[in-house]
């Protein structure tokens, strides 16, 4: 893995062993800024100023690197290497779990796109659970990314809908219909970042680093699927529900103070998996695929089917269709 | 040269006075204390502490926000007659203009930051060392012009108030380039925030061709308002002469601006209900609630009530000249608009939400004492430069170096111990 790269024993101290290490600008740069280390503080890790343990002044250290890191999107590999190290590091240390943080890119030939078959989906809510244990969505908080609207018959209305139904489904009289983020062929949220936390990936999924993310929540009044989430406070996973199998621009560790949303499971589609909310669907109501490859199920829904997309007027062109049996 | 005494001067100015003055200064200084001990609560538990939420994710801060830069821009209402089109009235009112528009800004800026969920990253805004994403995003265009409008009401005030003190005459040619620029740029910084709510189609409340010119409207009317009543307290507690005409010109403009503000509220209301669509949710939720969710609208009917009654008022002649009558309708004016531009247009965008649910939103005590905080870190910012200019109008502190007194009366500092000699450059006359 990654331990190669970040010397897990903190003896001589971590700024001296960094110092053996070939010293360019940047690292000379990181190394002298680790010494300052009384910034690491105001990172709002609440560790007293002066540590007491070497593992405390490694959590420093790394905290302060990761601090004055860069956009992601504009990393080198080697840096997007580097900071994986630190993250993974800095879980084992912070909350005792390894973690394994891909920088998977999109694959050649690929466009994911997505189809909700309204006539199948029984308001199970399996989705939304399958999402939060693969997401390592905030448990204090109850974040969820996907919603499932119950209907009245006859009509898509999502003004008489309601996503918080607690009765037994399928209700007499209803329909189910579940949003999630649509990953907008043309995003409002990308386009309104100030700081450009959040771009649409060549596979077409909208990411967003969530450390490079001012938490402006511009992007937020933006979307008009109301996709996106905030971390209104810290962020709580239970250490042994924690989902070890992560993406960078995916499930990753979110902190206080940013933005996240769907990715269409970035870490499984982008290994050729299914998402886990499609996996997780006991209906069959969900399909996903590469709408470039004309013998996926998605191009044969679009094909064949009646398919509609929400709020068509406003030309962000999503990614996500719905369609009846 | 005169740079050390004008700022040890500027000190001095602002630390001294009677005891009313102290008071003041002190109560701010608690409130801005307060702010800062619940922003030290919200910064330790993130946003949570307050009343926002995933459906209203921008709240009390963000509303002050879009209120106070209107206030930042309509000093322009001051710096146009007075610079560029020679108006003697506002001669002496002008620079006060530039320190609202100075506080204004101070203001807006703070409530940006403490709205940020993350705002140690505040640095990845700065290009190069950063990304701005200019010019794509409207925030990142708030970010230029707000920080641009505030740099220009710092030198241009600075340059005019330096050379006073130095007992010189400030050259024309130097500075009137800028108050072009500066009135241009005044009406940039509150198109740049309408049109940061209006380019989103996600929310119909705000995504309309009138917001921009409606928050002009609001500005020029709220400016101006606040200008007069502080204008006025500065006549009646200092012999800092402003002339007469620059409160009944002022009483016009605001007069002008508020029956502007007011007809393209009535095209609001009668677009939002003539047909009343799905888009008009907002609109309905704000003016008479939606369901048993109408937290709005007691206040925008406070707000349009005091709307109204203040224009009228300031329509009718003698009213309108009456000072104590004059400041009734201006104090009212000023809070209608808070009101509405304010709570009144941020918070009723996000409700519905894009999917038609509803989520109400109420401030906690962290956000009430935040904003008060900010608010008094904006009046003090406002007291202070007011204090250190106005002496320097009137000629009563001036440069030690001056041989030649220049003003009527000079102050020399109170420092015992003489000054070494210097060559000093003769004051220039008119």
């Amino acid at each position: 893995m990654s331990t190669d790269r970040m010397p897990e024993q903190p003896d001589p101290a971590p700024g001296q062993s960094l110092l053996e290490k070939p010293v360019d600008r940047r690292r000379a740069l990181t190394v002298l800024a680790g010494g300052v280390a009384a910034g690491a503080q105001a990172l709002g890790a609440c560790t007293p100023l002066s540590a007491t343990t070497d593992e405390e002044r490694e959590i420093r250290v790394l905290a302060w690197r990761e601090y004055i890191k860069g956009n992601y999107r504009f990393m080198t590999e080697a840096e997007r290497a580097e900071t994986i190290a630190r993250l993974e590091q800095l879980a084992r240390l912070r909350q005792g779990v390894d973690v394994t943080i891909q920088s998977t890119g999109a694959q050649p030939g690929v466009l994911f796109g997505y189809a909700f078959n309204i006539s199948k989906c029984k308001g199970f809510r399996l989705c939304i659970e399958a999402c939060i244990n693969e997401n390592n969505l905030d448990r204090a908080a109850d974040t969820q990314y996907i919603r499932i609207f119950e209907m009245d018959e006859g009509a898509v209305d999502l003004e008489h809908a309601d996503a918080t139904f607690q009765h037994e489904v399928p209700a007499e009289g209803h329909f189910y219909m579940g949003t999630q983020c649509f990953q907008c062929a043309d995003p409002p949220c990308v386009r309104v970042c100030p700081v450009g936390a959040t771009w649409q990936e060549p596979d077409g999924i909208t990411v967003i680093d969530y450390d490079w993310c001012i938490g402006c929540r511009y992007c937020m009044a933006a979307c008009p699927y109301w996709a996106r989430r905030f971390n209104w406070r810290a962020p709580e996973v239970p250490p042994r529900e924690v989902n070890p199998n992560q993406h960078y621009l995916g499930n990753r560790a979110r902190k206080t103070g940013v933005v996240e949303k769907c990715h269409f499971c970035i870490h499984r589609t982008r290994q050729g998996r299914l998402p886990a909310c499609a996996e997780a669907c006991p209906t069959g109501a969900r399909v996903f695929g590469n709408l470039l490859d004309p013998d996926s199920e998605i191009r044969w829904v679009l094909a064949n089917k009646r398919v509609f997309r929400l709020k068509e007027d406003l030309k962000t062109e999503p990614r996500f269709w719905y369609f009846t049996d | 040269m005169h740079l050390r005494p004008f700022l040890a001067s500027a000190l001095r100015s602002a630390t001294t006075g009677g005891w009313r003055y102290h008071l003041w200064m002190g109560s701010l200084t608690l409130i801005m204390v307060l702010g800062a001990y619940a922003y030290s609560v919200q910064l330790r538990q993130g946003l949570g502490v307050t009343g926002m939420s995933d459906h209203v994710s921008w709240g009390l801060y963000i509303s002050n926000f879009t209120f106070l830069v209107g206030l930042a821009a309509a000093a322009m209402m001051l710096v146009l007659p007075a610079y560029v089109l020679e108006n003697v009235d506002f001669a002496r009112a002008v620079l006060v203009a530039e320190g609202v528009a100075v506080a204004a800004l101070v203001m807006s800026l703070s409530f940006v930051v403490v709205d940020l969920g993350n705002p140690l990253g505040s640095w990845h805004l700065i290009p190069g060392v950063g990304y701005l994403n200019w010019p794509r995003s409207l925030l990142s265009w708030d970010v230029i012009v707000l920080n641009g409008y505030l740099a220009l009401n710092l030198i241009i005030p600075f340059y005019i108030l330096y050379n006073h003190y130095a007992g010189r005459h400030p050259a024309r040619s130097r500075y009137l380039p800028w108050m072009y620029i500066s009135v241009m740029w005044a009406v940039s910084i509150h198109l740049v925030t309408a049109f940061l709510l209006a380019g989103l189609p996600a929310r119909p409340f705000w995504n309309s061709a009138l917001l921009g010119p409606r928050f002009l409207a609001s500005a020029f009317t709220a400016g101006p308002a606040f200008l007069i009543l502080l204008l006025y307290f500065i006549r009646r507690t200092t012999d800092y002469p402003i002339a007469d005409g620059a409160f009944s010109k002022l009483a016009l403009i605001t007069a002008v601006a508020a029956q502007i503000n007011l007809v393209m509220l009535i095209s609001e209301l009668y677009y939002e209900f003539y047909w009343p669509t799905r888009h008009g949710a907002s609109a309905f939720y704000l003016f008479f609630g939606l369901g048993e969710h109408h937290a709005l609208v007691p206040w925008i009917r406070t707000a349009i009530g005091l709307n109204v009654l203040a224009t009228v008022a300031l329509m009718v002649h003698p009213v309108r000249r009456n000072p104590r009558w004059l400041m009734v309708a201006c104090a009212t004016l000023f809070v209608a608009i808070w009101i509405e531009k304010g709570m009144g247009l941020v918070i009723p965008g996000f409700i519905p939400s894009p999917l038609e649910e509803i989520v109400e939103y109420t401030p906690t005590w962290v956000e009430l004492s935040v904003t008060a905080g900010v608010w008094a870190l904006g009046l003090f910012v406002l007291t202070v430069l007011v204090r250190v200019a106005l002496p320097i109008e009137m000629g009563r502190v001036r440069s030690p170096h001056l041989e030649v007194p220049h003003g009527a009366l000079i102050i020399r500092p109170r420092s015992p111990r003489p000054r070494p000699e210097r060559p000093v450059r003769p004051v220039r006359t008119r």
